[in-house]
């Protein structure tokens, strides 16, 4: 079985800065990964690298071993979301229709197995389909957290309630590989734990999320891949990559890692 | 605040009423009333090519195409304002932001200084919106078109503000060809640019537009439900499946075809394209899905209604459809905003 998501000698320039260079990564299939490193080191520009909406400045990326660039944008999302750091929300909208939204490639009456239109027995299968489409989005709000939220107007949501409700959106896309752009940075320390936990629940989900936090990203992350954002890059299994001896050059800070028995402590010494 | 949403509304329907209301009201009501009565007998006799010879069966072959251009240059003006405002995520776009409908009057008033007839200045203006449309696509070709730019930072408002820019210089050229044009023909300008229906007394253009504003009304609505994805965000739409690029431009070109339309025939209509689209997502929510048809249906009983008064309160002066409608559509919406 080859690897879901592939990256063959990927650059990655913003302006006249080559953040990332040469970067070959194989992303089986299950594993969870951190992006990590200081800001501005390209993590979401990768995350858009991966999700095809940005092309590669060199290089190649394959998903499900076809290059990026063959797939068309409707078969893509597919087989990934992804879960962007800000929201766009101008007009009033319920949090559960922007769920359900979010499952466009997979509406009433999309796709090729969609029956004819006007038909009686289509009908039926078309409503039977939009209902599904429901029950999915509120089992998605739920694993979120959410359930509370599905009639509010996500304008009128704070900032960590509409993460958790765009990364409700993600997962109802029901796709193998999902992309996250900081997915807990506005989560209080209980539903950072709650979103971290119900995202590693998905085992038939990859995920590859740009982390902040060195601790969630430990907890979360089977691999992990640094990216010092001068061209440098580390990838490996989260416990041989994120340790004191990599993460202190990386952030130019020093940082401790403490033993707490279930688990490693990273604290940056002032 | 109201932050929990109400249950949605079906407001097509009780749209499908009040036009078919207003229809009426708009063959029965002007210069000369017709009986109920009458009117029913002579539509009958017209839909059956029966000559009936009676004044209600004149009075309606003259009614009948206004009617229908009317509701025509409403609807595609507001299926417009309904699609910019999406499209841009601004509230406050309208077919006259991007200058396309600058650029149609602009070419219409050249055609009247020059004493073109009626038909060359509906071409003129057709082909100035056309001519505003593709400097747009020339100017702002990076923001409509670009594969990359879908960070969206800054996006829109290059686009809103090449069209602000276009209708500038438009607004410019236009009160240019005024100041020089001969006195003789400043009346019928004028009238022009405040949107006038006086002219529309061709059956066969009135069901061309109406033709037109159905097409361009289905294409838009078979581009609905990405449209509502896009109001998220192009990077968003894009990775849940929406070829934002694609849909961009079929919608922008399916604006300008029904911009450049309307102002051919009914001449700079304004306020239609902005606040039909309001006042409709006030009921149905965002939901481009029920905002294009419904906002669309509502433009065309504006004018349809606008032009029944302009032409029955002070007849027989006809007054212009266009500053009637924002006489009393404006109080209308601002009593809307006012409320909760």
């Amino acid at each position: 079985m080859s690897a879901l998501l592939s990256c063959r000698g990927v650059d990655v320039t913003v302006g006249s800065r080559r953040l990332i260079r040469a970067l070959d990564l194989e992303v089986e299939s299950g594993q969870r990964w951190a992006l990590v490193g200081p800001n501005g080191a390209g993590k979401s520009t990768l995350l858009l690298v991966l999700a095809g909406a940005r092309p590669a400045d060199d290089g190649t990326v394959c998903l499900a071993g076809r290059r990026l660039a063959a797939w068309s944008v409707e078969d893509l999302a597919g087989v990934r979301a992804m879960v962007a750091d800000r929201w766009i929300d101008p007009f009033a909208a319920s949090a559960l229709d922007t769920v359900v939204a979010a499952r466009y490639r997979l509406r009433a009456g999309a796709g090729p197995g969609a029956p004819a239109r006007g038909a009686a027995a289509g009908k039926a299968a078309l409503r039977a389909q939009a209902e599904h489409g429901e029950t999915v989005a509120r089992e998605c709000l739920a694993a979120m957290d959410c359930s509370e939220l599905a009639d509010r107007d996500v304008r009128y949501l704070s900032r960590g309630e509409r993460q958790r409700v765009a990364l409700a959106g993600a997962l109802a896309q029901e796709t193998a590989l999902v992309l996250l752009d900081e997915p807990i940075s506005h989560q209080d320390p209980r539903h950072q734990i709650q979103v971290l936990q119900a995202l590693r629940a998905r085992t038939a989900c990859t995920f590859i999320g740009a982390l902040h936090d060195i601790n969630a990203a430990a907890r979360f992350s089977t691999h992990a891949l640094l990216l010092h954002g001068d061209g440098r890059w580390r990838a490996g299994p989260s416990a041989t990559v994120l340790t004191r001896a990599h993460l202190s050059p990386l952030f130019q800070t020093a940082i401790t890692e403490i033993d707490v028995g279930t688990h490693r402590v990273f604290v940056a010494e002032s | 605040m109201h932050s929990r949403l109400r249950a949605p509304v079906r407001l097509l329907p009780v749209l499908l009423v009040a036009a078919a209301l207003s229809l009426f009201a708009a063959l029965r009501f002007g210069s000369v009333d017709i009986a109920g009565g009458a009117l029913v007998d002579a539509l009958g006799d017209l839909l059956q090519g029966r000559q009936n010879g009676s004044l209600a069966a004149t009075l309606l072959s003259l009614r009948l195409p206004r009617a229908g251009t009317a509701m025509a240059v409403g609807g595609l003006l507001a299926l417009s304002g309904a699609l910019l405002q999406s499209l841009l995520r601004n509230p406050l776009a309208d077919p006259y932001v991007l200058g396309v409908s600058g650029g149609a009057s602009c070419a219409a008033m050249l055609a009247i200084a020059a004493g073109l007839g009626a038909a060359a200045v509906a071409l003129f203006a057709a082909g100035g919106a056309l001519v505003a449309l593709a400097l747009l696509f020339v100017l702002a070709h990076r923001a409509l078109f670009a594969r990359d730019v879908l960070l969206d930072t800054g996006k829109d408002s290059a686009i809103l503000l090449t069209g602000v820019m276009i209708a500038s210089l438009c607004a410019a050229l236009l009160s240019l060809v005024l100041s020089l044009a001969p006195d003789g023909r400043l009346r019928t300008m004028v009238f022009w640019l405040l949107g006038d229906l006086g002219g529309a007394s061709s059956p066969a253009l009135a069901l061309m537009a109406l033709a037109t504003w159905l097409v361009l009304g289905l294409l838009a609505q078979r581009d609905a439900a990405a449209l509502h994805l896009m109001l998220g965000g192009d990077l968003q739409a894009y990775t849940q499946g929406v070829p934002t690029t694609r849909v961009r431009r079929r919608l922008i070109v399916i604006t300008a075809i029904a911009t450049g339309m309307a102002v051919a025939l009914a001449g700079a209509v304004g306020f239609v394209g902005f606040v039909a689209p309001h006042l409709v997502r006030r009921i149905v929510g965002a939901n481009p899905r029920q905002v294009l048809p419904s906002a669309s249906l509502l433009g065309a009983i504006l004018v349809l209604v606008a032009d029944t008064i302009g032409r029955s309160i002070a007849a027989p002066l006809q007054l212009p459809v266009g500053a009637l409608m924002a006489i009393i559509g404006v109080p209308v919406f601002i009593w809307q905003l006012q409320r909760p």
